[in-house]
């Protein structure tokens, strides 16, 4: 019973999402009051028959019903009990159904929060985001649905991807998609604005912090990802410039270029139709990515499932990309900029020129990812770039981005005098590049690490010397150091949260640089008993054990690991037999540290376990990725708290003085 | 100048660094995809290539010691022995599918810098012959003779 219940709860609530829609589009242009209240508890309803479809789709793989495909295809009887709820979203059927449960979630909050605030706006929004809904769920009933059934009913499933089976798997997709879904929000809320014809900065200064929400939920999704590719593939990396790498990665540019934006448009009332764009493209770039992926279009060696889930995505993102740009130009004339820009040397052209960059590495990911196609569809020839090409093109934008990460939030608006730049930058500018040649007399020698390092003690400098003098400006004001810090993080915590996050980018940088710069790695067999050595670690193989573990079996080499002071640690890397799968999936061991991680893979081996093949890397700063990824997200978290209010409010156009 | 003129011009500027950043990005790190006979027509030294083929049953030599990899890609028309350095993938076996990436060498051999497995995604039932593998490897390990 359960897979009819689930499907007809989908068609349900397709069908409501639909009326929905309409009921609230139609509410606005009659007024009438009654069919918007229809609309809102037809937005309940979807969120309910969602959430059966989600509760539904849990009991069956809790209870191993192998007459769902699905169940059948991700699960086995092996499986244990925590992946097998993860399972539900371990492939695409199941992560269209939290997409589209994710999706019924904002839209009750929207409603909640705007169903009296914003009499106007409001009914469009949700017609807007039931009508996006309407589309997942159609993806659920027709070309993807969960509950199909299997005949006949097999003894055991397939089971779980065994890499999936991680305790990433359980927050990265979830954050992932609470990431995807949120820019439905001001997506939403920029379609009303447009459909009504108030273009002014409304729809953004209500938007501002989902934006934020969307935001930091898409960096810690990519962030998780980053953390599985790491420990749970094996090849020692965290970024491959993989499709499906760059398919989140897309939204995410996109996305921050707008978060900056955003701040010109209030503050001068510009880049109106520019914002309209960059939320348009960056919901776009949302859907995007699932087409890419699903659609088997790329992808030569990633298998995805393929089907007619690709043809859905690309006819909806047609739908959404010229409807979209279609109602930007009919209210085309509303879209003047009030202001204007004054000099080069303000802070709006650094902003400007942020969202140039943010934007071309977009479009070089964007290019770069589909390029096979282009290539195929212009000169006939199969070719395709790889990960030298996205990092030859991005590092050099990367670099900028962060010197303009130092330059932007200090720099004055309209026009920068020579004393706002000398006061401000002069000393970061000195100290940066001291820092540098200090680390060259101390025998750095990459050039592309010591041109990282200056940039970022340059942007921390400055941020460490704003922090500074507001600090004092509020002691003076007689409070003490903690009270005046914490008070300033709190009463300006949109600033100062960003300024947390640019402190977690840069600490992410010096990750990169450090890595890419300064890990080693070698393979060597050995026999048992016999030692390696690489940078400082000797590594014994002990031998070989064998384990069962409920779903596969294992087979688990000892290695004893000694470094300059003496004995380190013992790491066991692992092959996993899966039966259900065609070969080993390697397991690998790690022991992680500040400056350097020592990561092993095991590979070939003698099975009387005489000898292995080990692969031993030593990746140099990884861990300030995660450090950095950390600050990153608690400065998000910093910008999303509500703001206190300001008094008094400062006119338009005026900057606030930081004495 | 006027200052609209300046902004475009300045824009211009760094829109072409980074379309020549593009283009050269692009002929650095191009690779192309060729079967072994199209390979095998015209081969270029020194040239990225990815190539797709079979692994020819009984070409796989592997030599653990020296972790040197031989083996041979076969489209069924033409042939194009290979070279690594490292351990073969998981899913690499003679017999199946492989796709490496490197270049072709003057001596006549293609060096591959990764070995690509390719994944088949087809349905396999769980209980099959493979598992009799499995399980007289687990013996084997757990035998105590053959623990140190």
């Amino acid at each position: 019973m359960t897979p009819e219940l689930g499907y007809a709860a989908a068609v349900a609530a397709l069908v409501l999402a639909v009326y929905g829609s309409a009921a609230s589009a139609w509410s606005a242009v009659k007024g009438r009051a009654d069919l918007r209240l229809s609309a809102e508890r037809a937005a309940v309803g979807v969120w309910l028959l969602v959430l059966t479809c989600m509760a539904l789709l849990v009991y069956a793989f809790l209870t191993f019903d192998f007459s769902v495909r699905y169940v059948a295809g991700n699960t086995n009887l092996g499986t244990p009990f925590y992946y097998r709820i993860t399972a539900v979203w371990g492939a695409l059927e199941g992560s269209i159904i939290l997409w589209a449960f994710m999706l019924s979630i904002y839209t009750l909050i929207v409603v909640a929060r705007y169903r009296r605030t914003q009499p106007q706006l409001y009914p469009w929004v949700l017609a807007v985001m039931l009508g996006i809904s309407a589309f997942f769920l159609l993806v659920i009933t027709v070309p993807a649905p969960p509950f199909q059934r299997l005949s006949p009913i097999p003894p055991d499933g397939r089971g779980l991807n065994p890499l999936l089976e991680d305790s990433g798997m359980i927050t990265h997709p979830v954050a992932l998609y609470l990431g995807f879904t949120g820019f439905t929000v001001p997506f939403a809320f920029a379609m009303a604005a447009l459909i009504i014809g108030r273009t002014g900065d409304e729809w953004i200064t209500i938007t501002r912090r989902w934006t934020i929400v969307a935001w930091y939920f898409l960096s810690l999704g990519l962030l998780i990802g980053g953390w599985w590719s790491y420990h749970v593939l094996g090849w020692g990396g965290y970024w491959a410039w993989d499709p499906v790498e760059n398919a989140a990665f897309m939204p995410w540019l996109t996305g921050t270029a707008f978060l900056h934006s955003v701040m010109i448009q209030e503050r001068r009332r510009m880049l109106k139709l520019w914002n309209l764009t960059l939320i348009i493209l960056t919901f776009s770039l949302t859907l995007f990515g699932t087409f890419l992926t699903r659609s088997g279009i790329i992808g030569s060696v990633h298998a995805f499932s393929q089907g007619s889930v690709g043809q859905f995505f690309l006819g909806f993102l047609a739908l959404v990309v010229l409807g979209a740009f279609s109602l930007l130009a009919w209210r085309l004339d509303r879209l003047h900029a009030q202001g204007e820009l004054d000099s080069i040397v303000s802070r709006e052209s650094a902003f400007l020129l942020n969202n140039l960059f943010l934007v071309a590495a977009a479009f070089t990911v964007f290019f770069g990812t589909v390029f096979p196609l282009l290539s195929e569809a212009v000169k006939g020839t199969k070719v395709s770039v790889g990960a030298p090409f996205f990092n030859l093109v991005n590092i050099p934008i990367f670099l900028a981005l962060i010197f303009l990460m130092g330059v932007g939030p200090l720099i004055a608006w309209r026009r920068a005098s020579s004393e706002n730049l000398r006061r401000n930058f002069l000393r970061p500018l000195v100290i940066g590049i001291a820092a540098a040649a200090v680390c060259r007399l101390l025998g750095v020698a990459n050039a592309l690490v010591l041109l990282c390092l200056a940039l970022v003690v340059f942007v921390a400098t400055t941020i460490a010397l704003d922090f500074a003098r507001a600090a004092r400006a509020r002691r003076r004001t007689g409070d003490g150091w903690l009270e005046a810090t914490w008070g300033l993080a709190l009463r300006q915590n949109r600033r100062y949260g960003g300024f947390v996050v640019h402190l977690g980018i840069l600490v992410v940088a010096l990750g990169v640089a450090g890595s890419q710069a300064w890990s080693t790695q070698t393979e060597a067999t050995l026999d048992r008993g016999e030692s390696m050595e690489l940078a400082g670690y000797t590594i014994r193989f002990d031998g070989l054990q064998a384990a069962e573990e409920s779903n596969h079996f294992k087979v688990i080499g000892t290695f004893t690991v000694s470094d300059r002071k003496g004995p380190y640690t013992v790491l066991t890397p692992a092959k996993k037999f899966y039966p259900q799968e065609q070969s080993p999936i390697a397991a690998v061991d790690y022991r992680l540290g500040f400056m350097e991680d020592l990561y092993l893979v095991l590979g070939e081996f003698a099975r009387d376990g005489s000898h292995a093949t080990i692969k031993v890397q030593v990746n140099r700063m990884v861990s300030w990725l995660w450090i950095g990824g950390l600050v990153l997200t608690l400065g998000a978290a910093l910008a999303i708290v509500p703001e206190p209010r300001r008094t008094p409010a400062l006119p338009p156009g005026a900057q606030r003085v930081v004495a | 100048m006027s200052r609209k003129a300046k902004f475009l011009g300045g824009g211009l500027v760094i829109v072409a660094a980074l379309a020549y950043l593009v283009y050269a990005g692009v002929s650095q790190s191009v690779v192309y995809f060729v079967t072994p006979t199209e390979l095998g027509a015209a081969p270029v030294a020194g040239k990225s290539y990815r190539l797709g083929g079979m692994v020819l049953p009984g070409s796989l030599k592997w030599d653990p010691k020296a972790l040197n990899l031989r083996f041979t890609l076969s489209d069924g028309q033409a042939s194009v022995p290979v070279r690594h350095r490292g351990t073969p993938p998981d899913l690499f076996a003679e017999g199946r599918g492989a796709v490496v990436e490197g270049t072709w060498s003057r001596d006549g051999y293609f060096q591959a810098s990764t070995i690509l497995a390719k994944h088949s995604e087809e349905y396999k039932a769980p209980h099959d012959a493979s598992q009799a593998g499995y399980k007289e490897l687990l013996k084997t390990l757990k035998d105590p003779g053959g623990k140190p």
